[in-house]
């Protein structure tokens, strides 16, 4: 459209535009009446758990130093983001990455109002977890056999009773356990996921004990069509306010998962700071969804997430050139190249 | 870590059909017309100037895929569009299989008679809901610019050429910021009175948000009829597949797309431009839409443009069906 060179030329005043966040601002407190989302259906408020820090780095390449780590997740206690997944307490023979969990949880900025979530895989990774201080954890169950065999080694049903330890043990403790439920839209393995047996697993968890299930579309192959029969099945199980979803980017299906999934009612979504994170199935590819895009769709939405678009895009300005790499932020990509932000 | 040799496990709903399992709630069209604008929008904002037989045999692999309208050149000044030097040539050696329309832009009289005698059968013209933008990207006011394209409207009646219009910046403009979703209904509709068949709304900058688009449609859906609207979503800031949804949630049935994403943002160095119609195949496969498209030979297509112009896919769907 138009032409090119006369078109960047004559551009001047857009940088200025974008100086005064016309694209990136927060939204008004009172949002225009047309977007108002209790008039188009959508939650007023979205909850954002980041995990950047923990399934972001854990499926970057590159080992991450420890003091970059606890940097970056100080930045990101900055934001208004009210959770942030932190590490995990898992075997550093199985992820290197997360080897540091110990000294990341115990050298971060704890803010009030913030929760920092730890994987806990078994009751050893919990114990060691409590011990480092963590308020809050998270377990991992699978939608599928064949998912749950290659990566944890045992059935689904064998992986549920390792994860009631945890839970019983973070009961007594008063410690809030969150359930994920991977593959919810398609297995690398076995293909297509049946949404009955999400819906079992995410009841299992649920009644267990989780005080939330988030569904992860872990291979990113599900679409609006895939989402929406997966959430009937599983909101037939599990109230509505204890979901939440955990969108894969891998074939650019993300926000209009993200968006199809809100626009059922559900108010919590999972996102990575700067989209970091491949996908461990197809090499090149990308993973998690970026937290600026996710923030800048809400934002548009009129829907309230107290978090900072700027400062989460400087948060993942910092985590990408630590790690010398693009950002998978398209906002991000966007807002640095006009020179919005420097 | 866990390992599939495999890669993603191209099944059924996933992959290259609709899935009926993922039919269509009913709040969707059961079909959606896609517009392949790679060879003109996407290769008009590439910095490498693509030689005419690379061209050429895009067009044709893309004639093979199953869509029905491929954007095929624009006749414009080639001191203004250098890409579009070869537009005579490119109109004349391409395949024009039964079936698929060929539009080319035409953005003043000379352009469209050129286009005519080079054998196009379809044509587009480009306004804008922008003052400041039509300045500055054409030298005259939106006013100014209808009166001109009223020539081209009349000629292409007296040759039974129909004319897609374009609305450029309707969810937002590099140089006045927001734009008021009543303009963009003014201009639309001036464009659909002078007899554009089909009103292509443009989100230039790809600002726009599933919350703008929504409240932008509502307000042209008065002046225009939704079967006469399409929606041209820029993924600048990976929004289009969203906003896209969005449309076709309230009935728009027409979606422009770049096969591979072709295409940067002129606005935004380094951004990306065009929605990749792999994409956005992929995912009305999995609403059960109809699109005769075969998403695989789409992806090779891509493949191929990609290599010849020495650049990675801006497509998703085709970097994780990447094996290597």
């Amino acid at each position: 459209m138009g032409t090119v060179p006369s078109a960047l030329k004559h551009c001047l005043s857009y940088q200025h535009l974008l100086k005064e966040q016309l694209w990136i601002a927060e939204p008004p407190a009172a949002a225009h009446p047309a977007q108002e989302p209790q008039a188009s259906g959508l939650p007023e408020y979205i909850k954002i758990v980041e995990v950047g820090p923990r399934d972001g780095l854990q499926n970057e390449r590159v080992i991450v130093p420890t003091d970059i780590k606890i940097e970056l997740i100080n930045q990101l206690s900055k934001t208004g983001l009210p959770a942030i997944e932190v590490t995990s307490f898992v075997s550093s023979k199985w992820v290197p990455q997360m080897a540091d969990h110990e000294e990341v949880m115990r050298g971060i900025e704890r803010h009030p109002g913030v929760q920092y979530p730890v994987l806990t895989p078994n009751l050893q990774g919990f114990h060691s977890a409590i011990a480092a201080g963590a308020t809050e954890v998270s377990v991992f169950g699978a939608a599928s056999e064949s998912f749950s065999k290659m990566n944890i080694n045992c059935s689904i049903e064998e992986s549920i009773e390792r994860f009631e330890e945890v839970i019983k043990s973070a009961r007594n403790v008063n410690i809030p356990v969150r359930g994920y439920v991977s593959c919810a839209l398609g297995c690398p393995y076995e293909g297509n996921v049946v949404p009955e047996k999400v819906a079992e697993v995410s009841k299992r968890l649920y009644s267990m004990g989780c005080y939330e299930i988030s569904l992860g579309d872990t291979i990113g192959v599900g679409t609006p069509g895939s989402m929406r029969k997966m959430l009937e099945a599983v909101m037939k199980e599990i109230p509505l306010s204890a979901l939440a979803v955990h969108c894969h980017d891998t074939y650019g299906q993300a926000l209009a998962n993200i968006l199809t999934a809100i626009q059922m009612g559900v108010a919590v979504v999972d996102s990575s700071v700067a989209g970091l994170g491949g996908c461990p199935y197809a090499k090149g590819a990308t993973g998690n969804v970026a937290t600026e895009d996710v923030i800048y769709m809400l934002n548009g939405l009129g829907i309230n997430t107290g978090v900072n678009l700027r400062a989460v895009m400087e948060a993942g300005n910092f985590i990408c050139t630590a790690l010398d790499k693009k950002t998978n932020s398209k906002v991000a990509q966007a807002s640095f190249s006009t020179g919005t932000i420097n | 870590m866990p390992r599939c040799d495999t890669g993603p496990a191209p099944r059924d709903g996933a992959w290259g059909q609709v899935s009926s399992a993922a039919a269509a709630t009913g709040a969707y069209p059961k079909r959606v017309k896609v517009v392949e604008v790679g060879p003109r929008d996407g290769l008009q904002n590439e910095k490498n100037v693509v030689p005419t037989p690379v061209k050429i045999n895009l067009i044709n692999m893309l004639s093979e895929t199953g869509l029905q309208v491929i954007e095929a050149t624009s006749f414009v000044s080639p001191k203004w569009v250098p890409q579009m030097a070869d537009h005579t040539e490119v109109m004349q050696g391409i395949n024009k299989l039964p079936g698929i329309s060929y539009p080319v832009l035409t953005p003043n009289l000379k352009g469209f008679q050129a286009a005519v005698a080079a054998g196009a059968k379809e044509v587009s013209i480009f306004g804008a809901a922008s003052e400041r933008f039509t300045q500055k990207n054409i030298n005259c006011s939106i006013e100014e610019s209808l009166e001109r394209f009223e020539e081209v409207m009349k000629a292409a009646r007296e040759a039974n050429i129909p004319v897609r219009g374009y609305v450029s910046c309707v969810l937002g403009c590099p140089y006045e910021g927001k734009i008021s979703p009543a303009k963009v209904a003014e201009v639309s509709k001036k464009m659909y009175s002078m007899g554009c068949y089909e009103i292509s709304l443009g989100d230039t900058i790809g600002v726009g948000t599933p919350g703008s688009m929504r409240e932008m449609l509502a307000v042209v859906m008065k002046e225009v009829p939704v079967g006469a609207l399409a929606v041209h979503c820029h993924d600048t800031y990976g929004q289009a597949l969203a906003n896209i949804l969005v449309a076709l949630q309230m009935g728009v049935s027409v979606v422009d797309a770049s096969v591979a994403g072709l295409g940067g943002c002129p606005y935004a160095q380094g951004a990306s431009g065009n929605v990749a119609t792999e994409d956005l195949v992929y995912m009305l496969n999995g609403l059960g839409i109809h699109t005769g498209v075969d998403l695989q030979k789409l992806v090779d297509t891509g493949t191929f443009i990609c290599n010849a112009l020495n650049r990675k896919t801006n497509s998703k769907v085709s970097q994780a069906s990447c094996r290597l």
